[in-house]
């Protein structure tokens, strides 16, 4: 893989990190509020997916999309707005950190009811199908969401008309509280799609470029119009389900030993054989990562001014992000209720 | 030109309409396609335009209306039928969470121009299950709208209206009118989608209702005459928004209000009408407003408890007699 990539990777999980750290700080300091789903430990995944996709392709995601977002070009600023719920956010301060949406970059939102992207997903696909384009749905769920109905019923509408839908589980093997085992009579999410007759595989999700290559391959398939496809990649989140959750039904060993597969230090690691060039030093408190670091500099593998630079760099972004949401106004009532009636504008109703 | 036609051939010249006007209408449901809509509405409509835009689809209420919802988010304008609206319950997720959330909580950057279409009401002796009025749990989302047409003229331009319209649009059919007969012009300006029209005019008491009870409320007026009581009927033809000013008017002229529903009383459509009423015209009114309404159990399967359980015309004349005469009482 080209140097370049490896280090647009680093770059996006980085930042990715950098960015829901920050929002948990601003959640601790009282500054945002709702619930707030925080993606650390699966960065690979929605990097390595969204980084193989085409700007073409549409993207269905849940509520813990704001990585999603980001890794899809959504400026961090306007994601940080969103979670202060200020007019400047992405879906002007009415969706919030589980409702992001943007039209411009085809980011069709984030939904958080568990198994709502895909009937969503599987209509976006009908309307690709309808018009004959080239273009494929990018629908992410939880190993939480398969039990859910609408699981059962999208990925059979989608592969009975052959719709370009990848589904893309994030197994991170916790439904809140419950581990797999727990919920699944088959723990294997990816040998469900098998009912369905939907070609499916069970991938490293804590490695981001074999995310990126098989969701390559995989959109590849559904481009030359072999119907959806459904990956599944096996992840792990680092913090609880949501700032609400303390996260105790995990032992502290699981947690420490998916921590050693941490996805942005694997990426260190090959970008550093690749290139020698740079990783990261923590704004970010993750002591794999910093571990990692300190024996990245000790071994010589690391040049300082690089690491600083893409360091200060995300740091600004974030403060940047974090003055404009706390500076922005909020929607009055008046253009919120405009939202309501706005399409409807140029009919007389009554 | 005005022809008379069923009502379910005035839905299904309204659909043959609309997919012939825009390419990015389709329609979506259970027997749709091959079968031509349990209740004919959507029959020959495959041959016509093909299968992608007339889809018959498995058992899932709620994915297929999902579907419609993401493919509306991408402009396409999909009309959603769903078999009766006893198995929208399956779909409220999609109705209530998706269709009516998704325009505001994109802050307006989605608009869903979605239609959904669904028979309801209580029939002949198809059980508490086959029998619901969903008009209460729909009317309290912002964000739908809701039409109930009554004659084949009606659902014929309510329809056309819903599906060129931006928002997501229910439109409540019920089981009993598909082969009730009207004259349909498709080649009239309709009237607003939303407003109220005066079916019967009268000056004693307004009697206000919607979709298959106009019709009892129409039988009622004419055994009222005979008492020499005057009654007005008004079709609401819509429950969200409704059409408050042409009720007020009405209230001024009569001072009564009688509301016929099917629905059960309890939290239905006739509390909000109720309650909205007295706080716009309190002080016009000569009486409490009253409600003539389905009882408050589910439908019987027994033949005549099922009908005792909804009202007829004859106690929605009771009804409006019953307030006349507490009138002439007190004076």
């Amino acid at each position: 893989m080209e140097s370049e990539q490896l280090q647009q990777f680093l770059y996006d999980m980085l930042l990715a990190r950098a960015f829901e750290e920050r929002a948990a700080e601003e959640y601790t300091q009282g500054h945002i509020a709702g619930f707030l789903h925080l993606y650390p430990g699966e960065e690979a995944v929605a990097v390595g997916t969204i980084r193989a996709a085409e700007p073409s392709d549409y993207i269905v995601s849940t509520y813990r999309e704001h990585v999603h977002a980001l890794i899809r070009d959504i400026e961090p600023k306007k994601i940080m707005a969103e979670l202060y719920g200020k007019r400047t956010g992405i879906s002007r301060g009415m969706g919030g950190s589980m409702h992001l949406f943007d039209k411009e970059h085809r980011f069709m939102g984030g939904y958080a009811i568990v198994g709502e992207t895909f009937p969503i997903a599987t209509g976006i696909g009908y309307s690709i199908a309808y018009r004959h384009l080239p273009e494929a749905v990018l629908c992410y769920f939880g190993d939480g969401a398969v039990n859910q109905g609408t699981f059962h019923e999208s990925l059979n509408m989608a592969a009975l008309w052959k719709l370009p839908i990848l589904f893309i589980c994030e197994n991170n093997h916790y439904q809140i509280g419950t581990e797999i085992h727990r919920h699944s009579a088959v723990v294997d999410v990816y040998k469900r799609a098998a009912s369905y007759a939907i070609p499916a595989e069970q991938v490293n999700g804590m490695n981001v470029e074999d995310v990126y290559h098989h969701t390559k391959s995989a959109l590849a398939h559904i481009r030359a119009g072999g119907g959806p496809y459904l990956l599944e990649f096996q992840t792990y989140r680092y913090r609880g389900h949501s700032m609400a959750d303390p996260g105790t039904y995990r032992p502290p060993a699981e947690v420490r030993a998916y921590s050693g597969l941490d996805p942005i230090v694997l990426a260190t690691r090959e970008l550093t054989r690749h290139t020698h060039l740079v990783s990261a030093t923590p704004p970010f408190d993750t002591d794999v990562i910093q571990q990692h670091i300190e024996q990245g500099y000790q071994a010589g593998h690391w040049q300082v001014a690089d690491v600083e630079t893409m360091k200060a760099q995300i740091q600004q972004i974030l403060d940047d992000a974090v003055a404009f949401a706390q500076s922005s106004p909020s929607l009055t009532m008046d253009e919120a209720i405009q939202l309501v009636n706005q399409n409807h504008a140029h009919e007389g109703l009554i | 030109m005005t022809d008379t036609l069923f009502y379910w051939q005035a839905v299904n010249l309204a659909l043959d309409h609309a997919l012939a006007e825009d390419p990015n209408v389709f329609i979506m449901g259970e027997d749709v396609g091959l079968y031509g809509g349990t209740y004919r509405a959507t029959e020959n409509l495959m041959a016509k335009y093909g299968e992608m835009r007339v889809r018959d689809t498995p058992i899932s209420e709620n994915s297929f209306t999902g579907l419609g919802v993401g493919a509306a988010m991408t402009g396409l304008r999909p009309v959603i039928e769903i078999m009766t609206a006893n198995f929208a319950l399956l779909a409220l997720d999609s109705i209530i969470n998706l269709a009516a959330k998704i325009p505001f909580m994109s802050g307006g950057q989605f608009p869903v121009p979605l239609t959904i279409r669904m028979p309801q009401g209580v029939a002949k002796q198809l059980g508490a299950q086959h029998s619901q009025r969903l008009e209460h749990t729909l009317m309290n989302v912002p964000g739908l709208r809701i039409a109930v047409p009554f004659t084949p003229h009606d659902a014929y331009h309510q329809i056309r209206q819903a599906i060129r319209s931006d928002d997501p649009i229910i439109i409540l059919e019920h089981d009993l009118l598909y082969f009730s007969k009207g004259p349909v012009d498709p080649s009239q300006a309709p009237i607003p989608m939303h407003q109220a029209v005066v079916r019967q005019e009268g000056t004693d008491i307004t009697c206000i209702s919607y979709s298959l009870m106009v019709g009892e409320a129409l039988k009622a007026a004419q055994e009222l005459q005979q008492d020499g009581i005057s009654m007005e009927v008004i079709d609401l033809r819509s429950l969200s928004p409704i059409d408050w000013n042409c009720l007020e008017q009405s209230v001024q002229k009569t001072h009564h209000v009688l509301i016929a529903e099917e629905d059960s009383r309890y939290a239905g459509a006739g509390a909000e009408l109720a309650a909205t009423l007295q706080e716009r015209c309190f002080y016009t009114l000569d009486a409490p407003i009253a409600r003539t309404a389905g009882l408050d159990i589910p439908i019987p399967f027994n033949a005549e408890l099922e009908q005792a359980s909804i009202p007829h015309a004859n106690d929605i004349a009771r009804a409006a007699r019953t307030i006349l005469l507490q009138r002439s009482q007190k004076s």
